[in-house]
């Protein structure tokens, strides 16, 4: 399916559709994926989705109908599913209740990202799998295609956004929980980078064959790196810094709200939509700027604020989509070299990844979590044994705020290989963080 | 429609060929009522079909919204090129099972349909509601929500399988956030409440008696003390215990776990092969069974995505673990027994190894005897937070509602009531199983897990249950 010019066709069927006291707000999304599933280097699952979902918001005066539906790429088909949904959604307008935060954007600002790519063959795909994980247990995804994002409205805006990307995302194991996670993710594939990553988390691999070291409850000085940051800021993200979530003082960052509690001076995050992967616009019209300033300097700056939201509190949106969510985190880099990391650290914990993070207290920004995969026990600077699985629970307070040590002067670029429904376009720019003294409780 | 695909997969499979067709038909409608105010009514339909192909020894799968005849072939052929690339590549015990000829029918009983009420109404039932929920200038955050989703889908196989299956859920919501003094105090209706049924389910469930206790409660949360730290005895809500189980007995059993699959996203599994037929999972009042049966469960079915017939099985009887949660695919690389439980979220996703309905059988305690058997200990209400290990084994979850045991009464309410605990000794200290006064259904909406990611639902039955010696805190820095 061209999806370019599958949109095109949408949006001036759904304009064609749309009667005079009416607005239409046509949000696009088509999706071309190869997922290739492995297991102990051999192959799992192997497939490919070929997706096209399309959602109407019908308007009218206060009123408003959101209707999804999937599209075939085929003319007459796609346009009698138009009809019919379009003509459902006009009878339940005229029942439905008022919408006293109804918002949608009025001025046309259209624009267009398009990035292709030549991505691997299913041969090639398999071929590299097999030849990567030969010898190794290799478990993980490939997922690669295009990816295509569209806003139109029949007042003439146009929005498109269309990325060619793979991803491949894996562990090679030694054995029970004890493994290394790697990454090759991009839109240019070359068996020789990959075969860098692969060479460079082999050699972390060989490291898991020693006697696994167990701790004992208390706190440690800790070395995070950049991945077990990810995890860190995608759970404060939910619900983190959304305006809806500080006007109901649901957020973590309560307390830096409140004045009752501050974050380390070197902790600045912003939302870096120019940067990031992301479509630049929302499913209500609006652009996003380039970046908002989240938290500056160890304390709160701006929220992330929907269309909605902003009618509801009476603010200026700018343009976050509907949950209010992060999707470009950057994270300010320090000044501390990666290649002295585990030298300052001296002994403690090296904390490749961390796993499942929740709350033990929101209101006090206290999380928990568990290590995982290739984290390290430290002594002197030097990696001593695998670690035996640890939970933290600690707060953003502490290991964001007085524990902290030291920022990297260096920082990962991480694309997010999650697929809930659809590939993942949320990427994050991230440090590794250094801290004093991080709690560990089971 | 349905019809028409039937007589298309006939003709566009190639001979020689053997192919499944799985097409599903999705109508989803959310309906909420934010703080009183009505928020735009969502209205999804979703079709779409994945067909699958075994080939020389490989296997392919291709997902496609284009169901007319060509659209078939062209899934086909894209099917068969993967099955083509993975010959000679798979993972042993896959790729040449063929597909099922089994043949049926399953459609979700109702008594009172989602569509006998008007949209109109159930957004003045929510609105009504909503206005309950917000008795004081505390009350910061609330609202009710309805989403209601009713799948039909057909599964074929070029074996001469033919399954149609019509399911309709329903997941209603109320929540109400309190607010003062720097803390913020949730208070819901739960996630877990979810079942398959009509439009009925939401009087059963007790949804229409639940706003002004839920708001109640929220304002009683904020003035609370923190819960205490200590080791003592727990008695857990059916509210909880849902996450309970979901957690440390549902995913640990799950037998592509077991094989490895979910090594790189989910996790792995404390529990291995050796274990079945001889572990003590939990102490001698635990049994665990999957119950696909349950006439208003939220994962009931007669067959499971690869069409295999889905009946009740004790996976842990007596304490002992007998079998795992494995579909036939995985009982074949496995060779131990399993269940039907190959499932897939929807039609652009592969199947997998899942929870359906994983339940809790009761036993013979009213919760005032359960109550009354607690010397010193505290009861939990209602999820809030969970955290497990990769392996299933260390866990720890925080609850909306805490309340003090002393001397076999229910006495002050505290505030962030969290506990731990290790999965592999937690259920050994198992000693009290509440009856059917303190028995619920629900589940979960959202279990994630798969590479390509999948967020599905699944159902889990449940009475209270008391546990002895378990680490329990509060919040605070």
């Amino acid at each position: 399916m061209n999806f370019r010019d599958h949109f095109a066709q949408t949006a001036e069927t759904v304009e064609a559709l749309t009667r005079n006291g009416e607005t239409s707000l046509t949000n696009y999304y088509g999706e071309q994926s190869d997922f290739l599933r492995f297991n102990k280097s051999a192959v799992r699952q192997p497939g490919s989705v070929t997706d096209c979902e399309v959602t109407v918001d019908l308007i009218a005066g206060k009123r408003r109908t959101s209707t999804s539906l999937r599209l075939t790429g085929t003319k007459d088909e796609d346009r009698t599913r138009l009809e019919h949904a379009i003509a459902a959604a006009r009878t339940a307008l005229e029942g439905a209740p008022q919408d006293p935060h109804l918002a949608f954007n009025a001025a046309c600002q259209s624009s267009e990202h398009v990035a292709q790519a030549v991505l691997p063959s299913k041969n090639q795909a398999v071929e590299a799998i097999a030849r990567t994980g030969n010898g190794r247990d290799m478990v993980g995804i490939y997922a690669a295609g295009r990816i295509a994002y569209g806003f139109a409205n029949n007042l003439g805006q146009r929005n498109w956004h269309e990325s060619d990307s793979f991803n491949l995302d894996w562990c090679f194991y030694h054995a029970a929980d004890k493994a290394v996670k790697a990454n090759y993710a991009g839109v240019e594939w070359q068996d020789t980078e990959l075969d860098r990553i692969a060479g460079s988390a082999a050699k972390t691999l060989s490291l898991l064959s020693r006697p696994v070291k167990t701790i004992a409850p208390g706190g440690y000085r800790a070395y995070l790196t950049p991945s077990a940051l990810h995890e860190i800021w995608s759970w404060l993200g939910w619900g983190g810094f959304g305006l809806a979530n500080h006007r109901t003082r649901a957020t973590p960052f309560l307390r830096t709200v409140d004045g009752t509690g501050s974050l380390h001076r070197q902790i600045s995050v912003k939302e870096n939509t120019v940067e990031g992967l992301a479509p630049g616009f929302q499913s209500d019209g609006f652009v996003k700027p380039q970046h908002v300033d989240l938290l500056s300097g160890g304390s709160y700056r701006d929220c992330l604020v929907s269309p909605r939201s902003a009618v509801e509190y009476g603010v200026k949106t700018n343009g976050a989509n509907e949950g209010e969510l992060p999707q470009s985190i950057d994270m300010a880099a320090g000044t501390l070299a990666r290649d002295r990391a585990l030298k300052e650290l001296g002994t403690g914990v090296y904390i490749s990844n961390l796993w499942y993070m929740n709350y033990s207290d929101r209101n006090n920004g206290r999380v928990t979590g568990l290590t995982r995969f290739a984290s390290m026990w430290v002594e002197n600077g030097e990696i001593v044994a695998p670690l035996g699985v640890m939970r933290l629970d600690d707060s953003i307070y502490r290991f964001f705020g007085s524990e902290l040590e030291a920022l990297t002067a260096e920082r990962d670029f991480i694309i997010d290989a999650s697929s809930y429904g659809r590939r993942s376009v949320d990427s994050m720019r991230l440090p590794g963080a250094l801290v004093r003294d991080f709690r560990f409780t089971l | 429609m349905l019809e028409a695909i039937e007589r298309d997969f006939a003709g566009a499979v190639p001979a020689k060929v053997s192919c499944s067709l799985r097409v599903e038909r999705t109508t989803e409608e959310r309906l909420a009522v934010r703080r009183n105010a009505a928020e735009p009514q969502r209205r999804r339909l979703n079709t779409g079909a994945m067909l699958t192909v075994e080939h020389k020894g490989g296997l392919g799968y291709c997902a496609t919204t284009d169901l007319s005849l060509a659209g078939l072939r062209r899934a086909i052929d894209e099917a068969m090129a993967w099955a083509d690339a993975s010959s000679g590549r798979m993972i042993a015990g896959l790729g040449a099972n063929g597909f099922t000829a089994a043949r049926g029918r399953y459609e979700t009983q109702e008594n009172k349909g989602w569509n006998d009420t008007s949209s109109a109404d159930k957004m003045r039932l929510l609105g009504e509601l909503s206005h309950r929920l917000k008795p004081d200038d505390r009350i910061v955050d609330w609202g009710a929500s309805l989403h209601h989703t009713h799948t039909e889908s057909l599964l074929l196989t070029t074996s001469g399988g033919r399954i149609h299956q019509e399911t309709k859920v329903l997941v209603p919501t109320l929540f109400a956030v309190a607010s003062a003094h720097g803390q913020t105090q949730r208070r819901s209706f739960g996630d877990s409440r979810i079942g398959q049924g009509g439009f009925d389910l939401m009087e059963t469930m007790g949804l229409l008696e639940a706003p002004e206790r839920l708001a109640r409660e929220a304002l009683l949360l904020v003035e609370a003390p923190e819960c205490p730290e200590a080791t003592m005895d727990l008695v857990i809500g059916p509210d909880q215990m849902v996450l309970q189980i979901h957690e440390s007995i549902g995913h640990p059993l799950e037998l592509d776990r077991i094989l490895g699959d979910e090594r790189n996203y989910a996790g792995t599994s404390f529990v291995t092969p050796d274990m079945f037929g001889t572990y003590r999972y939990g102490s001698d009042l635990l049994n665990v069974t999957f119950d696909p049966a349950h006439p208003f469960e939220a994962a009931s079915y007669a067959f499971d995505d690869e069409g295999t017939p889905a009946h009740k099985e004790y996976l842990i009887r007596s304490g002992i673990l007998e079998r795992p949660l494995g579909s036939a695919s995985s009982q074949r690389r496995a060779n131990l027994p399993g269940v039907a439980n190959a499932r897939a979220c929807e039609w652009n996703r592969p199947p997998m190894d899942r929870m359906a309905n994983l339940n809790i059988e009761p036993g013979n305690s009213t919760f005032a005897q359960l109550i009354a058997q607690v010397e010193r200990g505290v009861y939990v209400e209602t999820n809030f937070a969970w955290s497990i290990d990769d392996s299933r084994n260390k866990f720890q979850f925080g609850c909306e509602w805490g309340q003090l045991i002393e001397n076999g009464r229910l006495t002050k309410v505290v505030r962030n009531p969290n506990y731990r605990g290790i999965s592999a000794g937690f259920w050994r200290s198992l000693k009290g199983v509440g009856g059917s006064d303190t028995y619920a259904v629900g589940g979960a909406t959202m279990c994630g897990k798969g590479e390509p990611n999948q967020a599905i639902r699944v159902g889990h039955a449940t009475p209270a249950c008391l546990f002895a010696d378990v680490e329990v805190f509060g919040g605070g820095q």
